[in-house]
């Protein structure tokens, strides 16, 4: 007698399944990663940006009336850049999207080094305890750049618990951009060559790059700054035959290659999101890719452009100068191919669009100031003014969050199944893009003019520019929480997105959502190029919907 | 992935070089602080770095993709280097009156 043959068929197991503590504190699995990394940097951004509300609230006004006295002012700006800077922006996108999306978009099934991406993440979170713990009972004043001799010397904060905070941290950076460049070169599923890469991808091999070459030199300056303040070795305090300036020379060569390990992940974001809402193949694929990596080695040789003005020699200062001209030309390279791809695009302004397109508008400007910046007689002018604060949040507030934010929208409905409210996430777009402007150009025109930064009191003419920035603020604070609050409220709906919702090319968008442990069912082999959108065929389905829905 | 067993006569000899280029570096700091000091110094050391990669760190051995990525390492502490000294070594050259 013959059994009849039952197929089972396994359930579609994703990663969200289990749900225990337990699962999730001992995950080895890239996506849980990448979620505990992203409600980690989301509580710092939040913290980050509680400190940066109180600083405009208290520079509503000239006379400083809401913090008690100016020190507390030195200590909230400094907690505010540091826990931005090393616990939101340099995690958020690699150690978020990167962790999440890298092994899906090879044809992966995780990356190289699994439980090195557990520890980073370990790593992290130790690193962000301490620097809680300095907010708490203390603080820092000496500013996120730890000046010598100030620092080593003067400051009676928690100058070495901070930098035993950013010295581990750098480790967790290490460790996610070794475990990217491995997995990149060893893991790629079989078909997936280099010219095939999705550009998210490249260009988070070159963030990786600068993670591994720059990091240790911050790591070893921090510890120079704990040895002359706790064993008074003269290394950077004059009175000990140290040279202050060397730290600069130190910090900054991490530091400024440091801003394009926030925003190079932005790029990587936006290259994937522009041919997807404009249905159109990237425009000069292989000059983005190979512009990731020139801004990666060209990051390595500008940072004396910091330096201008604090004792630097002039002909040192002209070279930098000139080089830092030279990043340009790989930054507009993307810039002008991103606008190329739009061209005879058919364009759906989704939410993550309109945080695509806010990024490009918003990157240019934060870079051509930067070119005002890297010319000496400019520099000379504006150094530690108010210009210099708004050119830097147009880099990694309307740079950085909001690619951040793009690619959260963008990728929400593959790391939760779920859609978001689609309107409520266009008008976060609006609130951030408005309030963001509203929030920073004053501050270019306040700086111009010649306003200080890290002063908690200023002259009274500058009040209405002041007043502007802290209502743009006040928007922008809005446009923060909504994504939050509706993202969150999505989470209760069942999984409803579908595996593709966008019509998306990459071999993330083929398994379903959210997806499953081992992310693919079947071994992958890739035969065609990354991005092959048809405009034409987008506008025969917009026709075609548009008729549905008449008839 | 096959990798290369070094016997371990090699690791002693290894040892005992950079054990003699230590007492090298002892006796060099008890000459006179000047330029050729710091240039003997700094010989030994990165002697004895060179040694530690190539044979304790396996590189003599390993693929090309490695030595790109060590002699990279090596480009990007030459770059800091460089660029740092030549801050220092031309400072003194713009003569500001009265400084």
């Amino acid at each position: 007698m013959s059994v009849p043959a039952v197929v089972v068929e396994d359930p579609p197991e994703d990663y969200l399944q289990e749900h225990t503590l337990k699962s999730w504190l001992l995950t080895t699995d890239h996506k849980r990663v990448g979620i505990l990394y992203m409600i980690s940097v989301t509580v710092f951004f939040f913290v980050g940006g509680a400190a940066a509300t109180l600083m405009r609230l208290e520079l509503m006004t000239p006379r400083g009336d809401v913090l008690a006295t100016p020190d507390a002012y030195n200590r909230l700006f400094t907690m505010h850049g540091v826990i931005m800077i090393f616990f939101f922006l340099i995690p958020a996108i690699p150690a978020v999207l990167g962790n999440f999306l890298l092994p899906l978009m090879i044809g992966a099934r995780d990356l190289a080094f699994p439980k090195l991406n557990l520890m980073s993440w370990y790593v992290y979170i130790i690193g962000g305890m301490i620097g809680i713990w300095i907010m708490v009972f203390g603080g820092v004043d000496t500013g996120w750049t730890f000046y010598t001799p100030f620092s080593t010397m003067f400051s009676n904060t928690m100058v070495v618990t901070a930098a035993v905070a950013v010295f581990i941290t750098g480790f967790s950076s290490i460790l996610t951009g070794l475990n990217f460049v491995v997995t990149v070169h060893t893991m790629r599923a079989p078909g997936m060559t280099w010219f095939r890469l999705p550009l998210f991808v490249w260009s988070h091999y070159a963030t990786s790059l600068i993670m591994i070459l720059g990091t240790p030199v911050l790591a070893i300056s921090v510890v120079l700054i704990a040895l002359e303040r706790i064993f008074g070795v003269g290394i950077f305090d004059p009175a000990l035959g140290g040279d202050p300036i060397l730290f600069q020379h130190l910090f900054w060569f991490y530091s400024h290659p440091a801003v394009y390990i926030m925003v190079l992940p932005g790029f990587a974001v936006v290259s994937e999101i522009i041919p997807c809402f404009a249905r159109r193949p990237i425009f000069g694929y292989k000059f983005i890719a190979f512009s990731s990596v020139a801004i990666a080695i060209f990051s390595f040789l500008v940072w004396g452009h910091h330096m201008f003005v604090s004792g630097q020699s002039m002909y040192a200062g002209m070279i930098f100068s000139i080089l830092s001209f030279l990043v340009a030309i790989p930054s507009a390279i993307k810039v002008f191919n991103w606008t190329a791809t739009l061209y005879k695009g058919s364009i759906r302004l989704d939410t993550p669009m309109l945080y695509a397109l806010g990024f490009i508008g918003l990157f240019t400007m934060g870079g051509l100031t930067g070119l005002m910046l890297a010319s000496l007689a400019i520099d000379v002018h504006v150094h530690d003014t108010y210009f210099i604060v708004a050119h830097f949040h147009y880099i990694m507030v309307g740079g950085t969050v909001m690619a951040y934010l793009g690619g959260v929208h963008f990728w929400w409905p593959k790391i939760s199944g779920r859609m978001y409210p689609e309107f409520w996430g266009k008008l976060s777009a609006m609130l951030v893009f408005v309030g963001f402007n509203l929030t920073f150009f004053p501050q270019f025109l306040l700086g111009y003019l010649g306003m200080p930064r890290r002063y908690f009191e200023y002259r009274p003419e500058f009040q209405v520019l002041n007043v502007m920035s802290t209502a743009g603020a006040s928007i922008l604070a809005i446009g923060y929480v909504m994504p939050l609050v509706y993202m969150l409220l999505s989470l209760r709906k069942p999984p409803n997105a579908g595996p593709n919702p966008w019509g998306a090319t990459g071999l993330e968008w083929q398994v379903e959502s959210p997806p499953p442990v081992h992310n693919f069912h079947d071994p992958v082999v890739v035969t065609c190029d990354p991005y092959m959108y048809s405009p034409e065929e987008a506008e025969r389905d917009y026709a075609h919907d548009q008729h549905v829905r008449n008839a | 992935m096959t990798h290369h067993i070094i016997a371990v006569r090699t690791y002693l000899i290894i040892y005992f070089a950079l054990i003699a280029f230590l007492f090298a570096t002892v006796g060099a700091s008890f000459l006179p602080s000047t330029a050729p000091h710091l240039l003997i110094a700094m010989t030994i050391a990165t002697i004895k770095a060179v040694l530690i990669i190539l044979f304790f760190m396996h590189v003599y051995y390993s693929n090309r993709l490695t030595w790109i990525v060590a002699v990279a390492s090596l480009l990007w502490l030459t770059l800091l280097l460089a660029f740092t000294l030549a801050d220092y070594f031309s400072r003194g050259w713009l003569d500001i009156p009265g400084k």
